[in-house]
């Protein structure tokens, strides 16, 4: 066997001039991949298995998927108790139901949710009363539920301020031994908020085990992503505060679930926040208010339509053979239910205490309060006699 | 009893409170190991060790925003924003969920907190450095606001304040800082929703608060040479107010004039002026009047003296009280009437 002059260098590495060893790469584990993580092609075929993601359970996807189902019949529920004049203003989610869904499914109970004004469907899915959830939208007062309670923030609507609250409570969990996961949704417009880049920068410093859940559905009301950002996605806005990232096919819904587990386990873990960006698409107009027309295309919507969740997750279950038009039956009844239960409840007028305005905007009311009171506790008096 | 700084006895009410509650967490900017610029939060650190008093990220709103989160996970934050005007970045956390949280919940959620504000001037500090902020945190329902003038009020109040149930926007005069007093600490002085008759009088009430109280005091020993006899009340707290406390002494003197070193137009003075007004217009021999800043934005150092509340001002003021039941020429000039 002859030696070559090149093999003979190869195999003699000792002849080499030592290597300088290389800095690692600070950014390595941070940015997020070439392209969003996708495990079921649109038409419901599982992609290759991969490593980085595993498949979530099987049982997980079907209560997904059972959950997916109930929130867009709640949607459309809410958006025509809009019709109805019994809420004032309602932002639908319709489209978006596999992040709605799975933000929530991949968290403890005891975990903290920081919503926005969207996230109804998100809020139901965790099993708050949807009329508690609409109390805000119905106008009876701000928040309906009970937020300690539910773990869950009242939804935010001044943009991304959320973001910070969420770092300081995952925080002041892990600083009282409790490991908490605090999961933020925000929109793609709030990553231009001063306070989304404040949130995730302190949650980073702190280590705090926050997940930031971007759902980039492409437009703040009108503006669309190429007015909010000149980064290549919004996943690579956590490389600048140390933040890993990913970016997922946000209408996948087994790619959503397997990108937000490995998120919160990470931040569970004690590792710091993670930052996730879901692309995904609003196929509702940003409120009931709102004329989507005005800014984007009859086609663009079509085409997001094929892309639809709910028929994704559907036609992979049932290929997988856990899912038969029985079970399909069984959940849209389960959604109907639900939709008429919350129809009926939202028929009634509520009833609200004027005198109920003064009882917590201190633990205390100050004596001026005291006398405010007084005086609309007398024109009530007032206005009763003269009706009686 | 010893000589004491009113940054001294702040600095006290900090340790005795982290002490005395192992929730209470003090952070901010700089406020670690250099002790905060103006040292109050000196020495903290050292001893409660970086978990209880920490620096953050120079990011006002995040800081309070970060605070709001701790509230709500149990805790008790105390931040420092470093000046007054550095506390705008933060307006929007402060006014849409510090004061707000528990409104919004109806009471399932609180905040309380401590945001302490090294505010106004008289210090020669260069702009940004010296904003009377407190009319927009007293505008805002849900706030407390407090402003001690004494040393051991600096004490008493900012141990009150992190106890309190609510947030609190603790408003520290700059000037008063390196004044000293007589005190033995731990004190503890008139609850919050106290007003305080710092000089009893007879012939005029002056109402003061922060950093304009020891200019009340002067100007009310001043007065004794031209003849008047000077009541000077301290409000303390802003917010809770004291109607009971000041209208008492108004109507006991029959004239007041408010002093405050912020800008008088839709200020806290105002709402002071009005208050007493409502509360006194029988017993009144003059119209309320008001001492404040000039209405400009804050002025470079060498022409803040200009601009501030001075003795000569508030004795300027109360000759107008209409001594002898003439009406004020000033308005008479002003409307060209009568």
């Amino acid at each position: 066997m002859t030696t070559t002059p090149q093999a003979a260098r190869r195999a003699s590495p000792r002849k080499r001039r030592p290597a300088t060893p290389a800095a690692p790469d600070p950014a390595a584990g941070l940015l997020p991949q070439t392209e969003p993580v996708r495990l079921l092609n649109p038409d419901g075929t599982l992609l290759p298995a991969r490593a980085d993601y595993p498949e979530p359970p099987v049982e997980a996807l079907r209560e997904m998927y059972r959950r997916m189902v109930v929130g867009r019949r709640f949607d459309a529920q809410a958006t025509a108790l809009t019709k109805q004049g019994r809420l004032a203003v309602y932002p639908s989610s319709r489209g978006q139901e596999a992040c709605q869904v799975g933000g929530v499914l991949a968290l403890r109970d005891d975990d903290w949710v920081f919503p926005t004004y969207r996230e109804s469907m998100a809020l139901t899915a965790r099993g708050i009363d949807p009329v508690e959830v609409l109390t805000l939208l119905r106008g009876d007062w701000h928040c309906g539920y009970d937020p300690a309670q539910r773990r869950t923030a009242p939804q935010c609507t001044p943009l991304a301020t959320q973001c910070v609250h969420a770092a300081g409570l995952a925080y002041g969990e892990s600083y009282q031994g409790r490991d908490t996961v605090a999961l933020v949704y925000i929109g793609d417009g709030a990553t231009s908020e001063g306070d989304f880049h404040e949130g995730v920068n302190f949650a980073a410093v702190f280590k705090a085990p926050v997940v930031y859940f971007v759902q980039n559905n492409r437009y703040a009301i009108s503006v669309p992503l190429s007015r909010q950002t000149a980064a290549p996605t919004l996943a690579h806005k956590g490389v600048g505060y140390g933040v890993p990232s990913e970016q997922v096919d946000g209408n996948d819904p087994v790619a959503v679930l397997a990108v937000l587990t490995r998120a919160v386990a990470h931040a569970r873990a004690g590792k710091g926040p993670f930052l996730v960006e879901a692309h995904t698409y609003r196929m509702e107009p940003h409120t009931n208010a709102d004329d989507a027309s005005r800014y984007r295309d009859a086609d663009e919507v079509e085409a997001w339509r094929d892309r639809d969740p709910l028929v994704r997750l559907e036609t992979y279950l049932r290929g997988r053979d856990v899912l038969d038009d029985a079970a399909v039956a069984e959940i849209a009844e389960q959604a109907e239910r639900y939709a008429a239960d919350l129809r009926e409840r939202m028929n009634t007028q509520p009833t609200v205490d004027p005198l109920s305005l003064f009882d917590h905007v201190y633990a205390e009311p100050t004596a001026q309060l005291v006398e405010q009171r007084e005086q609309v506790r007398a024109e009530l008096a007032a206005a009763a006699e003269e009706d009686a | 009893m010893a000589t004491m700084t009113m940054a001294k006895a702040l600095n006290a009410a900090l340790a005795d409170a982290m002490l005395d509650d192992e929730r209470v967490l003090v952070f901010g900017e700089d406020v670690g190991q250099l002790g905060g610029v103006f040292r109050i939060t000196d020495g903290l650190q050292a001893r409660f060790g970086d978990k209880r008093c920490f620096d953050t990220p120079l990011a006002e709103a995040g800081i309070v925003g970060f605070a709001v989160g701790l509230a709500m996970s149990g805790l008790r934050p105390v931040v420092e924003m470093q000046f007054d005007a550095f506390a705008y970045p933060a307006f929007e956390q402060i006014a849409s969920h510090v004061a707000k949280l528990r409104n919004r919940t109806r009471g399932a959620l609180s905040v309380p907190m401590v945001i302490r504000v090294p505010y106004a001037g008289g210090i020669g500090g260069v702009e940004h450095h010296c904003d009377s902020s407190e009319a927009y945190y007293a505008h805002t329902p849900g706030l407390k606001v407090v402003t001690p003038a004494t040393v051991d009020d600096a004490y008493s109040l900012l141990r009150e304040a992190i106890d309190d149930p609510d947030p609190v926007v603790f408003m520290e005069p700059k000037k008063l800082y390196f004044a000293g007093a007589e005190t033995e600490l731990p004190t503890r002085t008139e609850p919050f929703g106290r007003a305080v008759v710092r000089r009893a009088g007879r012939d005029a009430t002056l109402v003061a608060y922060g950093p304009a109280v020891p200019v009340a005091l002067e100007a009310a020993e001043a007065a004794r040479d031209e003849g008047w006899d000077l009541e000077v009340v301290d409000v303390r707290t802003i917010v809770p107010f004291d109607d009971a406390t000041i209208a008492a002494s108004v109507r006991r003197t029959g004239r007041c004039v408010v002093v405050q070193e912020a800008q008088g137009f839709a200020g806290v003075g105002a709402e002071i002026a009005a208050r007493v007004q409502e509360r006194c217009f029988h017993a009144l021999h003059a119209p309320v009047l008001r001492v404040s800043g000039l209405d400009i934005p804050y002025p470079a150092p060498m022409l803040e003296h200009t601009h501030l509340p001075s003795v000569d001002r508030v004795l300027d003021a109360v000759a107008r009280l209409q001594w002898d039941d003439q009406p004020d020429r000033r308005w008479l000039t002003e409307s060209g009437a009568a």
